[in-house]
């Protein structure tokens, strides 16, 4: 198997407490699978995406991040549920962030920019202030600043959760174009179930104190994917039971 | 012209009209109130004699150092003391200590360190320049929303000159500019009374003319920092956009 980055046995206790907030999680993502984390809100979901961005040092267990060093992108790219434009540079230069640092020349960063901008629908934006823009077109340039940066694995942190409903579906179908497009393997965490069985085709339940991989699902449905498909809502229902049934227990809260 | 402006312009008319009125009527005596319609034959006098020229460069010189090197230490240190939490808890009581002197109790120490020279005057307005932004620019940095620090670490500007350049500076750039602009009224508060102790500027002329009764001259000069400031005031606010032109209007 060609894992992209794989923990072995990651646990994190923050300084200053005794309570760890995850213990023992391994896990390993494919190259260009598409893995959702789903749990209760508290259950640590956030805090492993930083944990694998490299933006906090686990307490116990091991890393390999397998992918590919190049000093012309960054192997490993995040997506915020705010989509946290930088309110003083315009969309291009927001897209640009991390291009910048790189051994990138100027006229390649600028194709760059301009083609991730193109993958997201925001070919005419470029020039606008961030404060131009609704909530989902700024979580457009959200993702496409990740993709820019030509990532392997791309971590995404509720990135939808804050949008309304019909825009939510259509940023879904957009993130599975252009994952079928890129063949990019993604992270993503959510606390919707729905959202979960739509896109994966594994979906994490973490929970307990401190939380764990509780149990993972293969979701096999073919793709393109029909939302009311059986199979999916199957899935789907049997992770919304053992969530409840994982409160019921006391844990993960 | 909007609404607005005109009745700024009508309130000024009127305000100088009263004085005007007043001055002449005999009530006040002139040296205590000279009349304003006699001011720019004033202002032309002290023009052709070459003093107005050499005051105002004199005292924008002052000024002008003291603006720099004021606002750039307030700047730095109140951002470097906003960055790392042991150097604020060490400030903490220095600053509380230190603060409420005001900018003029330092001339004798001003003139001890510096002489009567153009770095003592500099020195004492730079004073409150400080100050103003010290605080200022310690409340911006500190209100720079952490979320963006993480987002630029996440793409890779870790360093605390990545930090700066990309996320703390312009993020905090709304504040220290209020700060900037504030110090650069501050300063031109200061300028007069520290060139009162015979400091060639606007200040000391003032103290001259006073003493000579020629009120008329000292009102001169008192509208010539209005002006001043006005006009700095101006340049700023102007600058001050164009590198804000991002905020929301």
């Amino acid at each position: 198997m060609a894992a992209i980055v794989e923990l072995d046995g990651i646990s994190l206790t923050f300084a200053g407490t005794n309570a760890p907030v995850f213990s023992e999680i391994d896990l390993g993502i494919e190259r260009g699978e598409f893995v959702i984390v789903v749990g209760a809100s508290g259950a640590g979901k956030s805090t492993l995406l930083r944990v694998i961005a490299g933006l906090l040092s686990p307490s116990t267990g091991r890393i390999a991040r397998k992918t590919e060093e190049r000093p012309d992108r960054r192997p490993i790219a995040m997506v915020f549920q705010e989509a946290r434009l930088m309110p003083w540079r315009r969309v291009r230069d927001n897209v640009a962030l991390g291009l910048e640092g790189l051994a990138v020349e100027r006229a390649e960063r600028d194709r760059r920019v301009a083609e991730a901008l193109r993958l997201m629908g925001l070919a005419s934006f470029g020039d606008r202030w961030a404060h131009e823009l609704s909530g989902g077109q700024r979580q457009r340039v959200g993702i496409a600043r990740a993709l820019a940066v030509d990532p392997d694995l791309l971590l995404m942190d509720e990135p939808f959760g804050a949008l309304d409903a019909i825009t939510r579906q259509t940023l879904q179908d957009e993130l599975l174009r252009i994952w079928g497009e890129t063949g990019k393997s993604i992270l993503f965490v959510t606390h919707d179930i729905d959202e979960a069985v739509y896109l994966g085709d594994r979906v994490l339940l973490l929970g307990g104190s401190p939380a764990t991989v509780v149990r993972s699902y293969e979701v096999t449905a073919p793709r393109p994917r029909n939302r009311d498909a059986d199979e999916v809502s199957r899935i789907g229902s049997t992770v919304k039971a053992d969530l409840s049934g994982l409160f019921d227990h006391g844990g993960g809260i | 012209m909007s609404k607005r402006v005109l009745l700024g312009a009508a309130g000024l008319i009127v305000f100088v009209g009263m004085w005007e009125a007043v001055a002449r009527s005999g009530v006040i005596a002139a040296t205590l109130l000279p009349p304003p319609a006699g001011l720019p034959a004033t202002l032309i006098s002290e023009i052709s004699l070459g003093f107005w020229q050499a005051m105002v460069l004199a005292s924008l010189n002052h000024y002008l150092i003291g603006l720099f090197v004021g606002s750039f230490l307030g700047v730095a240190v109140g951002t470097a003391v906003a960055l790392f939490p042991t150097l604020d808890a060490a400030q903490a009581w220095i600053a509380r200590l230190l603060r409420p002197i005001p900018p003029l109790a330092w001339i004798p120490f001003a003139i001890i360190w510096f002489g009567i020279s153009e770095t003592a005057a500099a020195f004492i307005i730079s004073i409150g320049i400080f100050w103003i932004n010290y605080f200022t620019a310690h409340a911006a940095v500190r209100g720079v929303d952490p979320d963006l620090i993480e987002l630029a670490a996440s793409f890779g500007h870790r360093s605390l000159a990545a930090r700066l350049r990309k996320v703390i500076l312009p993020a905090a750039a709304p504040g220290i500019l209020s700060g900037l602009r504030a110090g650069l009224g501050q300063g031109w508060m200061t300028v007069v009374a520290a060139e009162l102790f015979g400091i060639t500027g606007i200040g000391q002329r003032m103290m001259e003319a006073a003493g000579l009764l020629a009120t008329e001259v000292v009102i001169v000069y008192m509208l010539t920092i209005a002006l001043l400031y006005g006009l700095s005031d101006m340049l700023f606010v102007a600058a001050q956009n164009r590198v804000l032109r991002w905020q929301r209007s």
